[in-house]
């Protein structure tokens, strides 16, 4: 059973003071190789016999076609860009994420509002707002942070190519996409590693091979599903 | 944009009317800024819910009815953001006058209508510039619903807090929900510095009434040489200048 407890006001519209679900965060910055972990772990736990659900940022059916087409056209102010992400984790939360933890199942976020508080400090939005208006969160189970450094995440990015947003492009205006994108990365890095001791998440090196990777993730969140009824 | 910003050095004034759907207010507005465009003054129009990037999304919300309080307050603070930053915040830099239909008194007194808690929304919006001046047109409910279902044909779902379920009848509900932010704009009045304008009174000594509390805030204000032409005309041009008004 989750408590529902929240990092701040509580939002309107959520009776249950437990949940019988999982709620488990994977937080770590662009490129780090979330996602991809993320599907292992599902196909893992769902083998195993527990039902998982995973949402990812921009999925929702509000905000995520509003936020792509907004991102590829305009030049977004921190504050605008922040509301909209906040929407959109909303959506995901009250349509996703909370039906399935109501329903018993174990749901692998693929990031939460840890990474969008940091994006919005690095382009200069108050922390003090940020904490305030993600209050509404709900406090996960387990939040489990994948750890790297910009030199070895870049190595990873170059052969994807590089992203305008993910090298803050729209705030390091005169940087090469190179050194905007180290430099980002570093501001962002130092913010979720800040946040990494201030919450307490479990840190997982995430420069081994995905094997290694999923393995100490694996090891990570088995404690926080095992207590769960499976199949 | 910050919390902490301090916004009284902005040399421009900034004029915003609230009230609720049939109170009159859009229609004051709009006679305040042919006034001052008349008078020369150089005036930016900003109205609730639309801004070029974020509207697209609330309509496809409130068309599919995805919307649910918080999504409503945070897709909407999104919108007034944005506006924020490339209409309000530029134009009080530059020192001139804008006119906002709907501030953030709407956000504050919908959102709490439909349960969202009161700080938070404080919070949310605490990177919104103070207005000047904030003039609130208070109307009955029953007033106010005389005057709609003169004006058009339905009430829409969302206006009506539809999605509070709080009637299955879309009038009914109507009236809970608007007696709801009327009673939240009355809270507003006290915290806030806001004017109250009854608006059952005529249309033309209302007008009175808000220019007089404008003209105090016109010194200083940059206006425009207006040409020695007939008055028909120079509204002519004016509203070319305005690009055509709204």
């Amino acid at each position: 059973m989750t408590a529902v407890r929240f990092y701040g006001e509580p939002p309107p519209g959520i009776d249950q003071e437990w949940l019988p679900g999982r709620l488990i965060v994977i937080e770590g910055t662009d490129g780090v190789g979330r996602s991809t972990i993320i599907s292992i772990l599902k196909d893992y736990l769902e083998a195993n016999g527990w039902g998982v659900v995973d949402s990812g940022l921009r999925r929702s059916p509000l905000v995520g076609p509003g936020i792509d087409q907004a991102k590829e056209g305009h030049t977004l102010d921190p504050i605008t860009l922040n509301l909209f992400y906040a929407t959109d984790f909303w959506d995901r939360f009250e349509r996703i994420m909370l039906p399935a933890l109501q329903a018993g199942m174990v749901v692998l976020a693929d990031r939460y509002i840890f990474s969008l508080m940091a994006r919005a400090i690095v382009r200069g939005a108050p922390r003090e707002w940020l904490e305030q208006i993600y209050g509404f969160a709900l406090i996960p189970d387990q939040v489990v942070y994948l750890d790297i450094d910009a030199e070895d995440l870049v190595l990873r990015v170059l052969e994807r190519g590089f992203d305008f947003w993910e090298s803050g492009g729209d705030y390091l205006h005169d940087r090469s996409i190179y050194d905007g994108f180290m430099q980002h990365q570093r501001e962002q890095l130092r913010e979720m590693s800040d946040m990494a001791q201030r919450y307490g998440w479990d840190v997982v090196d995430a420069r081994g091979t995905i094997e290694q990777v999923f393995e100490d993730v694996r090891r990570a969140v088995m404690p926080t599903v095992e207590a769960m009824p499976r199949v | 944009m910050s919390t902490t910003t301090d916004f009284s050095h902005l040399p421009g004034r900034l004029i915003v009317v609230e009230g609720i759907d049939g109170s009159g207010k859009s229609t004051q507005l709009d006679l305040l800024h042919k006034w001052l465009r008349s008078e020369g003054y150089v005036t930016v129009f900003t109205e609730w819910n639309s801004s070029p990037i974020v509207r697209d999304t609330t309509k496809r919300g409130k068309r599919k009815q995805l919307l649910t309080p918080m999504s409503f307050s945070l897709v909407h603070a999104a919108d007034f953001a944005s506006r924020t930053h490339e209409q309000i915040l530029p134009a009080l830099q530059a020192g001139v006058i804008v006119l906002a239909d709907r501030y953030v008194y709407t956000a504050f007194a919908r959102d709490a209508a439909r349960g969202v808690n009161r700080n938070w929304v404080r919070d949310l919006y605490s990177f919104a510039p103070p207005p000047n001046l904030a003039l609130y047109f208070h109307v009955s409910l029953d007033e106010s619903i005389r005057r709609i279902a003169a004006a058009r044909a339905e009430i829409k779902f969302y206006e009506a807090g539809m999605d509070l379920s709080l009637s299955d009848d879309l009038q009914e509900s109507f009236r809970l929900f608007q007696g709801r932010i009327l009673e939240e704009y009355d809270t507003l009045c006290e915290e806030y510095d806001i004017t109250r304008i009854d608006a059952s009174q005529p249309l033309v000594s209302q007008q009175v009434r808000v220019r007089e509390l404008v003209e105090p805030l016109l010194e200083g204000m940059p206006r425009r040489e207006i040409s020695n032409v007939p008055a028909h005309i120079q509204t002519g041009f004016a509203s070319l200048a305005a690009g055509g008004g709204r």
